[in-house]
């Protein structure tokens, strides 16, 4: 196997909590709390899990736009959290990032010709007459009009300021970009959109992505291989299909069982879990996932020990003490891709 | 928020219209003083015969104690006292919002020390220490005077870049700028900045009526602008002792300054809600029906 475009080993970022006058560090939330993954070249590593799993954190934290604990990234063979300043930045060309609020991510001072333009400036890529050229290009290839370049970015909608995003971070000509859920502030009909360009250009320039999400059916169209996060722990880890058709960890079978069933008439039994997901500030001991698993085999050993994330079929990681194997212990009735109702055959 | 619709609403609002031409009115008569005023400001007219006389055909507001022309010293006062108002809040904004966007945008200790100091200058009583400041200094020219207004006047327009700041900072955008590879520096200036400054705009718009007032006291005091320069304070001052039977050394100059002060603080406020307005109305317009 050749060495991956981008190793993450026990990725840790926690967030001092300040009290009192003097900002005493009365505690840390364990965003991220020690998270390993490699990506390879051209391939779709989908991130999932709730919303303050600490997914996005990661994302951000890999690219050190927030300076991670501690931990490892190694990036085309380049140690990323070791870089100095100016070794850093040139490494950015390569490591670009799309945004989930398509209003928040473009400068509502600047055209968009001039948001599109800068990576060319800062790495010296084009000037004059060829920036403009390239400007037009790229403007192109995400499906907008090049004389729109000098418009600003509240004459456009949430899709088409998506897709300016997704053109800044092509400037750079990057070969890994983590998209942080970029199409869940968008309409069904839009995301479709988008969903479909970020993948022409993974095809057309071998881009690899890390692609943070919520939506479960965006994540089975685009990822290859799927890793699930839960308060700030990788708990599952295998390629799309197997992850879809057989989870093995009891937090993913729950969060599959809730996606929404795409024909009418399928009936699905959900998984209800109980309790909110626990503080990151104050994670439960053992397995973090333990106080809401509903695993019939669930002793007081979840609570106790920390579940190693283990290949328990090839290719498939998970971490759980005690389901090894895929055979499930909830009906495999209940879960997605279920066998259609009799109301409908 | 874009330019154009905050233009658009500012110009259909009745309140700018009236103190754009109000306040255009004062600035040409600064401009063109030489031209519109009937008399040298500083020249005694005749010491006997014309000192303190009441308004009259030949002199509209009246001459002061020193026989000199009182709309002449009015004209010329405007440019002293709009050169000293729009100079002081120009440096104090300039700074203070330099220093503000600074603190927020580096952060951490820098933040710290930064603001500290902001906190130390407001505990200061302004006028106290200015009246402190020029006593000792003794004799001060104009230009000294300005800078030193503008010295006590960053504080305020500080405080609210900072804040802005602080919410800009962690925009999408500006993390994309670093996620580009941008200089610190640069992402400061090009992303930061032009996205803080409507607060200091319209902070130094409100302001520039108070540097009026001030400079007004300073120079009643007999600590502002000196003898025989006019200013609209130090008119006031020349007819101080007279009160009651110079009434038109104080009416007039009085009146120029409520006016402009007025005018000041009614574009101030329009451009206050015509920029928070457009905020408020481009996070609706644009919202995205999901989500």
């Amino acid at each position: 196997m050749s060495t991956p475009l981008l190793s993450v080993r026990d990725l840790v970022k926690h967030f001092p909590i300040k009290s009192g006058i003097f900002g005493k560090v009365s505690g840390q939330v364990r965003a991220v709390d020690g998270i390993s993954f490699d990506v390879n070249a051209a391939e779709t590593l989908a991130l999932v899990g709730e919303s303050g799993c600490g997914k996005s954190t990661a994302g951000r934290a890999i690219l050190r736009l927030i300076e991670p604990t501690s931990g490892s990234v190694s990036f085309d063979g380049h140690d990323v959290l070791t870089l100095g300043r100016e070794e850093l930045r040139r490494l950015r060309r390569k490591m670009q990032i799309i945004f989930q609020d398509p209003f928040s991510s473009l400068n509502p001072r600047m055209s968009i010709g001039a948001i599109v333009r800068e990576g060319l400036t800062i790495h010296k890529l084009a000037e004059g007459a060829a920036a403009d050229t390239r400007v037009r290009q790229l403007l192109d290839e995400v499906g907008l009009r090049p004389e729109y370049a000098s418009r600003y970015p509240h004459e456009f909608s949430g899709g088409q300021r998506q897709r300016v995003g997704i053109a800044r971070a092509l400037s750079v000509e990057p070969s890994f970009i983590v998209c942080d859920e970029p199409v869940s502030a968008l309409d069904v009909s839009v995301q479709a959109q988008v969903v479909n360009l970020l993948q022409d250009l993974q095809r057309d320039r071998g881009l690899a992505y890390l692609f943070i999400a919520h939506d479960l059916s965006v994540v089975e169209h685009i990822a290859d291989r799927v890793a699930v996060m839960y308060l700030g722990h990788i708990v599952e880890l295998a390629p799309v299909d197997m992850l879809f058709d057989m989870p093995i960890m009891p937090y993913t079978q729950a969060l599959l069982s809730a996606v929404p069933a795409p024909e009418p008439g399928v009936k699905r039994e959900r998984i209800l879990l109980t309790g909110d997901v626990p503080s990151p500030a104050n994670p439960p001991s053992g397995c973090v996932f333990h106080p809401r698993c509903q695993h019939p085999a669930k002793d007081e050993e979840c609570a106790r020990v920390v579940p190693p994330l283990e290949e328990k079929t090839p290719g498939h990681w998970a971490a759980c003490i005690k389901q090894n194997a895929p055979d499930f212990f909830i009906p495999r009735s209940a879960l997605h891709r279920s066998v259609p109702s009799p109301v409908n055959s | 928020m874009d330019g154009a619709s905050v233009r658009r609403r500012l110009v259909r609002d009745t309140r700018v219209r009236i103190a754009l031409v109000v306040l255009a009115v004062i600035a040409l008569s600064a401009i063109l003083a030489p031209h519109i005023a009937p008399y040298d400001p500083k020249q005694q007219l005749d010491i006997t015969h014309l000192n303190g006389q009441p308004p009259s055909l030949a002199h509209p507001f009246g001459t002061d104690p020193f026989s000199r022309d009182v709309l002449s010293r009015l004209i010329f006062g405007t440019r002293v006292s709009l050169a000293i108002a729009l100079s002081a809040v120009a440096i104090a904004m300039t700074f203070g919002t330099l220093f503000g966007a600074i603190a927020g945008y580096v952060g951490g200790t820098v933040d710290a020390v930064l603001m500290r100091i902001v906190d130390a200058a407001f505990s200061i009583p302004t006028l106290l220490l200015l009246i402190v400041v020029i006593a000792l200094w003794g004799d001060i020219g104009i230009v000294s005077l300005t800078l030193l207004i503008a010295s006590i006047g960053w504080f305020t327009v500080s405080r609210l870049v900072r804040a802005e700041t602080l919410v800009v900072r962690n925009a999408d955008y500006v993390v994309a700028a670093r996620a580009l590879g941008m200089p610190g520096w640069r992402v400061l200036v090009r992303h930061v900045l032009p996205n803080v400054v409507a607060p200091a705009i319209i902070a130094s718009t409100l302001a520039v009526g108070n540097v009026i007032l001030l400079e007004a006291g300073l120079s009643f005091l007999g600590i502002g602008v000196r003898p025989p320069t006019p200013s609209w304070g130090s008119i006031i001052q020349d007819g101080s002792e007279r009160v009651s039977d110079l009434w038109w050394l104080t009416v007039f100059p009085g009146l120029a300054i409520l006016i402009t002060v007025f005018a000041c603080n009614a574009l101030g406020d329009a451009l206050r809600d015509a920029l928070d307005s457009g905020q408020l109305l481009s996070s609706f317009d644009d919202a995205p029906l999901s989500s």
